[in-house]
């Protein structure tokens, strides 16, 4: 618990953080800019999991466990992410999605 | 105070979180990414969970962020500026995303959580059994299968990054010019 900030609040700002996320993914034409807005998408989910956990059932510690799960995949799409990135910069020498052409099929 | 604390993480989580997908420089826009990765975790040591606060420091702010930093420069020039997609498309997805927010937090104003107020500690070792316990609610099962996840994502990674040998490559731009 927060003292004095309700869930409303902390929702409305994962919320927020969640489409500014989208509006990166759908918007941006670079690889490398991609791969940060979903790990801003990620972020908001794993505090809205975290704090639903706290403010509605302290008493477990399953959202905790969950978000902890999430950390850990993210951490591993990231590391696959960017070896095929680097991989894709050796074969055609850029990573704009428009460029991206080898694995389209 | 808290509240003080709250709004000001807020306030720099959304301010940076805008600039890092709006941002024309990659590198800067990773560093902005950094910045809300530390609000983050400073809103988990707020709800007074310091173990998932350390986990995001080290694993975000430490693991990840290195690991772009390292892609943006071996893939990037440093003064190049980044393509941006059409002031109309932007625009357009920008009233799309406003309108999913305004959906979404009609949503959560209108359900009623029932919020329980009672000050529990979650310490360290409780989270360990929880992870490691295979009673009723325990997480062993995931936790392996997390760990078998991770491995194969190692040697994955490292797969697929060795590439193509060299002469490999040179030979086959030889033959083609």
């Amino acid at each position: 618990m927060i003292e004095g900030i309700s869930i409303y609040e902390i929702l409305t700002l994962t919320t927020i953080l969640f489409f500014i996320g989208v509006y990166g993914f759908i918007t941006r034409k670079n690889l490398i800019s991609i791969l940060i807005s979903v790990e801003l998408i990620l972020n908001a989910s794993v505090v809205n999991f975290v704090v639903i956990n706290k403010y509605l059932y302290p008493d477990i510690l399953q959202g905790v466990f969950v978000s902890i799960f999430i950390i850990a995949v993210a951490a591993a799409e990231t590391a696959l992410a960017v070896s095929i990135i680097i991989n894709l910069y050796r074969q055609i020498n850029s990573v704009e999605v428009k460029d991206t052409e080898v694995m389209k099929y | 105070m808290e509240k003080i604390i709250f709004y000001s993480l807020a306030l720099v989580m959304i301010v940076s979180a805008i600039a890092s997908v709006s941002s024309r420089k990659m590198l800067r826009s990773v560093i902005y990414l950094l910045f809300t990765l530390v609000g983050v975790a400073g809103i988990f040591f707020l709800i007074d969970y310091n173990f998932l606060a350390a986990v995001e420091l080290t694993v975000y702010a430490g693991g990840i962020i290195v690991l772009m930093i390292f892609s943006v420069l071996l893939v990037h020039h440093i003064e190049m500026k980044l393509e941006v997609a059409k002031l109309s498309k932007r625009i357009l997805v920008a009233i799309v995303c406003a309108i999913g927010a305004g959906v979404f937090i009609s949503t959560i104003y209108s359900y009623d959580f029932k919020e329980v107020s009672i000050a529990t500690t979650t310490t360290t070792t409780q989270i360990g059994t929880g992870l490691l316990s295979y009673k009723a609610g325990g997480f062993i099962l995931p936790f392996e299968v997390i760990s078998v996840l991770l491995l194969a994502a190692m040697i994955g990674a490292i797969i697929i990054a060795k590439g193509k040998k060299l002469d490999d490559v040179r030979r086959k731009t030889e033959e083609r010019g």
